[in-house]
């Protein structure tokens, strides 16, 4: 493979040249492997590629001699033969042997994928329109929850400031693993099919709502390593990134620590109660990691799939029937339940809309939106 | 194309022929397979043209990183849009084209065997696209959800799924009323001592695909349906909060998507068994093995179709089986291969355009074929899946597959359906420029989804530029290519040079050796008999 591999990246090279703005490294191939599975899945690649090479090379190379030496206008006759059962019988016998020559390797591959078997760490990642919630379900670190948002800015999408290296790759909370140690995935989903992806894993899994399935990955390096959601989920399908950070035994457990820490000030969040200032101002952080898609900056959405905020007698109504919307979302519209944000966080960005774009109706208290989880 | 088909009735009385309407109402009440064959050929290619430009928009937002073009929203409906209009309204109906005005003549009948039912199949057809095309004007635009419609994302779609789901109905309804209609026909209106296997390999492939037809459809009817009821009537189908399931609906549209792909590419297979012969002066080499592989692959098209489901979690059993039995198509696929390429062996080959629509058929789609074999091996999908390696993979099957054989399909028999012979030098550079921008567009593809990139998204991470932009100059280089082929058959039916009856020296069916050129408006009056 390697041969072609440098064939392929000069060829890349002078199209690169060819094109203005072609800085950007070319990717062309496998991301470098970091798992075992993803070196298994590029070495079966690379065995079943050589296979199709030789073949195709075979096939076609009798049929272009055929286009050579037997043409017309070089007063070739034609022969009228149009049967031979040995033939037949060879060239249906022989691929069917090359197939359990290929099935054979693969199926270790597949049953050694399917294997979640006593992992280290069960991670339970959900996926919602657009963005990916991680629980810390088993193992050092259990309890950790966080939401997993894009952060590259809307004004690089737009193309009104330049783009960053990791580019629609880069999110505000990475999931952190252990390195070395078998970590178990399981997905699920709050609303349409997602797809969970980290290709130098070589670690896909469809997330289905209402429904649990199950993956894993023992990652052989530390580094940050980059996936993209795979199954269309909307229109934020392209922009709902996976990012997984994996590091040395000690800075895990000091990342648990930290995350811990967090959580415990967080809990006693819950019962304090903040002015209307400090909430819109979280609130706004808030709302453009998971309302601006659609509502939009200037919350006038993008009726009438998306409606807007502005004005809207749901935001300028009662407190409890905001709060409900938000936590249980709206069935059947791309409304979706927040409930997994925590008291705080729902209440300063309730109270953000409240008093934004011209809307002037009171604040949300997290004591407040504790009451109307059910 | 009115013109033409008036002229074939010369040497015989107008009126009784054309049921005594004129202008657009014999159009539309005709029952004569050629009139109605046209009108197929006719819609498909301004479908074709109509998912093109669709296609087009989607290149041109990806031709750079960012959001260019338009929305996110809207690129979604143009994926989705782009993949059912040329699926359903420009592929099939191009086929079903080809077997009302093949058939007929090829078997040595008069007409179909049903000719009102026919008139109706068709009509039927520019209800269903325009429905389609009504979705962009409803309140949320079109569906984009993908041309799979998957569940749940199809819930919270606006009024126009319900159109789109509407259309799928009537789509299905078309090419069954069609199937039934080619089964009947070639079961029961060959001419005397034309057994089924003294059959031209087009008509055996019709045959088999109108099986698969008749079968897969209603599967597909019965998962859009679930769909509706569960968008309005509260069922739950495919929602598990109610005890449903939304791989259910995966399960059930594949059982119609998998067998779909071979109604697609079986036609075609019969298309280039009637060309690559023809211009090798040899008869198909292993004709009895061509039918029993074409058999053999839509018999196992109904038992692999939870292999475009590998990343959902299927049991590893369930994985396993899938896996073998998908490997296992590559066996009659690459006993046509051979076949193919032994009838060219020692032949006496000549290239004009058919010829060379073939052999870019017979080349690109076995190397699809070979990607289809990386893609059916669960680890290395399970990378792969979703990106743009299936994107490249599925393209080379369906257009350097079906696309092709139906561009070799239209020059081959062009001059017996007009009278005319089309221009053989702009048919040539119609191919070169097809085949070229064809793999401008999709072999980089391979490189993308390789690295990584997931299709059906309409920004991408910088790394994937140099691809995108080569695939996107491609992509209009192919749509203006195929102005060309407009113009190359407008130009042979106004001034085309009079065809001769047979003006491939290798053509052996009927239409060649017993009918006149112009064919005749009802094909055989009297039936030849095969000796």
């Amino acid at each position: 493979m390697r041969g072609i591999r440098t064939a392929v990246s000069v060829l890349a090279g002078l199209a690169a040249l060819a094109m203005s703005g072609g800085a950007h490294a070319i990717a062309w191939y496998f991301q470098s492997p970091a798992s075992k599975m993803a070196q298994d899945i590029d070495t079966l690649h690379q065995y079943v590629m050589w296979l199709i090479i030789v073949i195709f090379i075979g096939v076609f190379g009798f049929m272009f001699w055929a286009c050579y030496a037997h043409r017309k206008s070089v007063g070739h006759k034609a022969e009228q033969f149009h049967e031979n059962t040995t033939v037949e019988i060879l060239w249906t016998v022989i691929p069917a042997l090359i197939l359990i020559a290929i099935a054979w390797p693969v199926t270790k591959v597949v049953i050694a994928q399917k294997d979640t078997s006593a992992p280290d760490v069960t991670v339970k990642v959900t996926g919602y329109q657009w963005k990916w919630g991680y629980d810390y379900l088993k193992g050092e670190g259990e309890g950790i929850s966080f939401v997993s948002t894009l952060t590259t800015p809307r004004e690089q999408i737009e193309g009104k400031a330049p783009k960053g290296e990791n580019y629609l790759l880069e999110v505000d909370n990475e999931m952190v693993v252990p390195v070395g140690k078998k970590i178990r995935v399981i997905t699920t989903a709050a609303d349409v099919v997602h797809a969970w992806w980290i290709p130098a894993f070589g670690a896909k899994q469809d997330a289905i709502p209402g429904f649990l399935r199950d993956t894993w990955f023992r990652a052989e390096q530390t580094g940050v390593f980059r996936g993209q959601c795979t199954e269309l989920c909307g229109k934020e399908h392209g922009y709902m990134p996976i990012v997984v950070r994996v590091v040395s035994q000690q800075d895990y457990a000091k990342w648990v620590g930290e995350q811990k820490a967090a959580l415990a000030k967080a809990a006693e969040d819950e019962n304090k109660t903040f002015s209307v200032q400090e909430l819109v101002q979280r609130g706004e952080k808030v709302y453009a990691a998971n309302c601006v898609a659609c509502h939009q900056p200037h919350g006038k959405g993008a009726p009438p799939a998306f409606p807007p905020l502005a004005g809207s007698k749901l935001v300028t109504g009662s407190k409890e029937g905001q709060i409900d919307i938000v936590l249980n979302g709206k069935p059947n519209t791309a409304m979706q339940s927040f409930k997994q944000l925590n008291n705080v966080e729902l209440a300063a960005v309730i109270t953000f809309t409240r008093n934004s774009w011209g809307n002037k109706s009171g604040e949300v208290q997290p004591a407040e939106v504790k009451a109307r989880r059910k | 194309m009115s013109a033409v088909v008036h002229d074939h009735g010369h040497a015989h009385d107008h009126h009784d022929h054309h049921g005594g309407y004129s202008g657009l109402m014999r159009w539309v009440t005709t029952t004569n397979h050629k009139d109605i064959g046209t009108m197929y050929l006719w819609f498909s290619f301004i479908m074709f043209l109509v998912g093109g430009i669709m296609a087009l928009v989607i290149r041109a937002e990806l031709f750079s990183p960012g959001l260019q073009v338009v929305d996110p929203d809207f690129f979604n409906q143009m994926t989705t849009m782009h993949g059912l209009i040329m699926v359903f309204g420009a592929i099939m109906p191009a086929f079903v084209g080809f077997a009302n005005w093949q058939i007929p003549m090829m078997i040595g009948a008069p007409d179909m065997a049903f000719a009102r039912l026919n008139n109706w199949s068709f009509w039927l057809l520019p209800f269903a696209a325009t429905l389609l095309v009504l979705s962009f004007f409803m309140p949320g635009g079109a569906p984009g959800v993908g041309w799979t419609l998957y569940a749940p994302l199809t819930v919270q779609m606006g009024i126009g799924m319900d159109l789109t789901i509407f259309a799928v109905h009537i789509l299905g309804m078309s090419s069954i009323l069609g199937s039934i209609n080619i089964i009947t026909t070639i079961l029961n209106m060959r001419a005397p001592g034309m057994t089924l296997m003294r059959m031209p390999l087009f008509v055996w492939t019709w045959l088999i695909t109108a099986y698969l037809l008749v079968a897969a459809m209603p599967v597909l009817a019965g998962a859009v349906t679930m769909t509706l009821t569960d968008r309005h009537f509260g069922t739950s189908f495919f929602n598990a909060a109610g005890g449903g399931d939304p791989v259910l609906y995966q399960h059930i549209f594949w059982f119609f998507g998998h067998p779909e792909v071979y109604i697609i590419a079986l036609p075609a297979f019969g298309v280039v068994s009637q060309v690559i012969p023809a211009f090798s002066r040899k008869p198909l080499f292993g004709y009895a093995s061509m039918v029993y592989a074409t058999s053999a692959i839509a018999i196992l098209s109904f038992i692999v179709w939870a292999h475009h489901m590998y990343t959902v979690g299927m049991p590893v059993t369930g994985q396993l089986f899938f896996m073998y039995a998908t490997t296992l198509i590559a066996v009659p696929t690459g006993v046509k291969v051979f076949n193919w390429v032994a009838t060219m062996w020692k032949g006496s080959l000549t290239f004009e355009t058919p010829m060379l629509f073939a052999l870019g058929f017979l080349f690109l789609f076995t190397l699809g074929g070979f990607t289809g074999l990386v893609l059916s091996l669960v680890p290395v999908d399970i990378q792969l899946h979703d990106t743009y390696y299936v994107v490249a993979h599925f393209h080379y099957v369906m257009v350097a597959g079906a696309l092709f054989s139906a561009f070799a399909g239209v020059y081959f028999w062009l001059p017996k359906w007009t009278g005319k012979m089309y221009d053989e030098t702009l048919g040539k550079i119609h191919f070169w420029l097809t085949l070229i921008f064809f793999n401008m567009i999709f072999f980089v593809q391979h490189f993308l989804g390789l690295a990584g990139m997931p299709r059906r998204i309409p920004d991408y991470p910088l790394m994937f530029e140099t691809w995108n932009k080569i695939s996107s100059i491609g992509a209009f280089g192919f749509g203006l290519s195929q102005l060309l082929l407009l113009y190359i058959v407008i130009k042979c039916i106004r001034s085309g040079e009079p065809a001769p009856q047979k003006p491939w020296e290798g053509a052996d069916s009927l239409e060649w050796t017993h009918l006149p050129t112009p064919a005749p408006y009802h094909s055989f009056e009297t039936q030849p008999v095969i000796k």
